[in-house]
């Protein structure tokens, strides 16, 4: 039984050096900073990365602007949320294709788009916005990026 | 007691620990299952493809190529698959091989599925066997077996569309395609049969040192040739000037559209010299005298229009939107990381979610609602144009026994031409109008009014006739003068 100690050191010690390499391998600090190339890490992604790079809006916005909300909190909230789908969905193999954007998402990039065209969304959509509310991705679907 | 002093010794009790052995081996285990995980996706990403075989100019045989391609080849091979939509599709149909023909399965028979097909083309070849298309692996076959050959000597020519020919026109023509293209289209077909091996093969669409896709076919070089010039712009060269995206319904349509055999060297030639449409097709065939063969019934000199989808898909709002025939019929799909073309080539009807939802962000049954509704409505005009061309030629007939002579005959005989053509231009079509359904249904009501004038020419009356449409339009009817933008 004396043995127990060491065997339970040597583990946690080699959790922690392969959970630290495994980090720094699939790039984990990357996903603190909002370089649009970190979101291509997995390939997945390669797509949409590229079609972002001809957009419009490539100049103007990154990844960041239009999928989070503003604010540190909600930022890393939704960064969080969906890091966690992701990595649960591409791991597992299991999501649908073509992709398709949560609700929740929606959502978000909805406000993002609001963000910085307030004046003429607000001139568009009137005072029953919060009933009726227009989507600006509907049509605008290629200004991020196509795919 | 025991217990207690091995506790005072280190802290932990021996089932704390063994909790945390087995804990700590379970978390190091799936760390380590995510790691080869990331580090497979990492690899996926790595090499889209191992170049396994060398291949060159002259490697015909698609098998080579499906080595260094072999998800494209695995979807190549699935056109041997038989699969109905409501309006097109094949079915599989047993039948007992025989010498002559060893198929033991073959298509529905669109001439027992309607009968005035037999009436419409009577006299010609097709009236006597005339089956639904199958899929691209099937196309030398189907063509070298049908009845069709057995009551009509065909050209070489047909080899253009039915086989892999870029190599055997190579070869034909010591290295130059053109020269081989003149040769084959001379020889007899059974003669130029023994020149080919394939179905349409990679060969045929793509270079083979940088998979990039280019012309291979003559016939669409100088009818590319002719339509630019047409519209102004001379010594179009396809292979040097068309865009990527272009090119991606230039491919297809080297052979999905109408054409005819010129002259005794059957040479086989697109008529687009006046543009696209059907009418301009028709005018091109009165200004270069050219018809398929006499009507059995009525004596007039008909022609027969083939699969015009490039023609007509020309017309439609997706080409308009620059959407080419490879985006719905080989839209791309994901294969581990890499993203392909489908070369599975099908109806999009049976593939919605990587063909049309790309871009139309509607569910299934709404998307397939939409296409059949056009697609019932063409219909519809088609069934009506085929009645009113039928009793056309049925009158025809008639006065030809009443012993009518030639010149009263003419007029009529002229106009079933161009209902006839204008008929077939949507019902050879393999969209059932689909690919641009505003210009079908224009067509099959052109092709209507002809019938009806034929009709009434052979009672005697005046009837505007050949004339064009602005010449039709009475002078009351004015055209619009609002400012277009």
């Amino acid at each position: 039984m004396r043995f127990l100690p060491v065997l339970a050191a040597s583990l946690i010690g080699i959790l922690l050096a392969l959970g630290a390499y495994t980090f720094l391998y699939a790039k984990g600090s990357s996903y603190l900073t909002n370089d649009p190339a970190a979101c291509a890490n997995c390939h997945v992604m390669e797509n949409h990365y590229r079609a972002w790079m001809k957009s419009s809006h490539h100049a103007v916005a990154v990844c960041n602007d239009c999928h989070t909300p503003p604010g540190l909190v909600p930022k890393y909230t939704t960064k969080g949320i969906n890091g966690f789908n992701h990595s649960l969905a591409f791991t597992t193999g299991r999501f649908h294709e073509p992709l398709r954007i949560t609700a929740r998402n929606v959502d978000v990039t909805e406000k993002a788009c609001r963000k910085c065209h307030t004046d003429i969304v607000a001139a568009i959509e009137g005072p029953h916005q919060e009933q009726n509310r227009l989507s600006c991705i509907r049509c605008h679907s290629t200004v991020g990026h196509l795919e | 007691m025991a217990d207690y002093e091995r506790r005072e010794k280190t802290g932990f009790g021996a089932r704390t620990l063994t909790v945390a052995v087995v804990a700590a081996a379970l978390v190091t285990l799936a760390v380590l299952a995510l790691l080869v995980n990331i580090f497979e996706r990492k690899q996926e990403a790595r090499n889209p493809f191992y170049r396994v075989v060398e291949l060159t100019d002259d490697t015909e045989d698609p098998a080579l190529w499906g080595k260094n391609f072999p998800h494209q080849y695995d979807g190549y091979l699935k056109t041997v698959d038989q699969q109905r939509t409501r309006y097109g599709g094949s079915e599989a149909t047993p039948r007992t091989p025989t010498d002559v023909d060893p198929r033991s399965v073959v298509a529905q028979s669109r001439l027992e599925e309607d009968p005035r097909l037999k009436t419409l083309w009577a006299g010609y070849a097709f009236s006597k066997d005339f089956r639904e298309e199958r899929g691209h692996a099937h196309m030398l076959a189907d063509q070298t077996f049908t009845e069709r050959q057995q009551v009509t000597r065909q050209p070489g020519t047909c080899m253009n569309c039915h086989a892999s020919v870029y190599v055997p026109f190579k070869r034909l023509g010591n290295g130059d395609i053109f020269k081989g293209f003149e040769k084959m289209n001379q020889m007899p077909y059974f003669e130029a049969r023994k020149a080919v091996n394939h179905p349409v093969a990679c060969i045929d669409c793509h270079d083979s040192q940088t998979m990039q896709l280019r012309v291979t076919r003559p016939a669409f070089v100088e009818g590319m040739r002719a339509l630019k010039a047409s519209q102004g712009e001379q010594n179009y060269d396809v292979n040097k000037m068309a865009s990527r995206q272009e090119m991606r319904a230039f491919v297809c349509g080297q052979c999905h559209v109408e054409y005819y055999f010129k002259g005794p060297e059957k040479r086989l030639t697109f008529p687009w010299a006046k543009g696209l449409k059907a009418d301009q097709i028709l005018d091109y065939y009165e200004e270069n005298p050219h018809s398929d063969w006499t009507h059995a019934e009525s004596g007039a000199s008909v022609l027969k229009a083939q699969h015009p989808e490039f023609e007509m898909w020309n017309q439609g709002i997706h080409a308009r939107s620059g959407v080419t025939c490879a985006d719905c019929h080989m839209p791309y799909m994901r294969v581990g990381a890499m993203k392909i073309s489908d070369h599975h080539v099908r109806s999009p009807l049976l593939n919605i979610n990587n063909a049309c939802q790309t871009c139309h962000k509607w569910p299934e049954a709404e998307l397939r609602t939409r296409v059949e509704s056009i697609q019932d409505r063409v219909f519809g005009l088609r069934n009506r144009a085929m009645e009113a061309v039928v009793a056309l030629i049925g009158d025809i007939k008639e006065a030809r026994a009443r012993g009518a002579a030639d010149a009263e005959l003419d007029l009529p005989r002229r106009l079933q031409r161009r209902a006839q053509f204008m008929l077939d231009f949507v019902e050879a079509e393999n969209s059932t109008g689909f690919h641009a359904p505003q210009e079908a249904g224009r067509v099959l009501a052109e092709s209507i009014d002809y019938a009806r004038q034929g009709q009434l020419a052979l009672r005697g009356a005046k009837v505007p006739g050949l004339q064009t449409d602005s010449a039709v339009r009475p002078a009351s009817a004015t055209t619009p003068k609002g400012p277009s933008k």
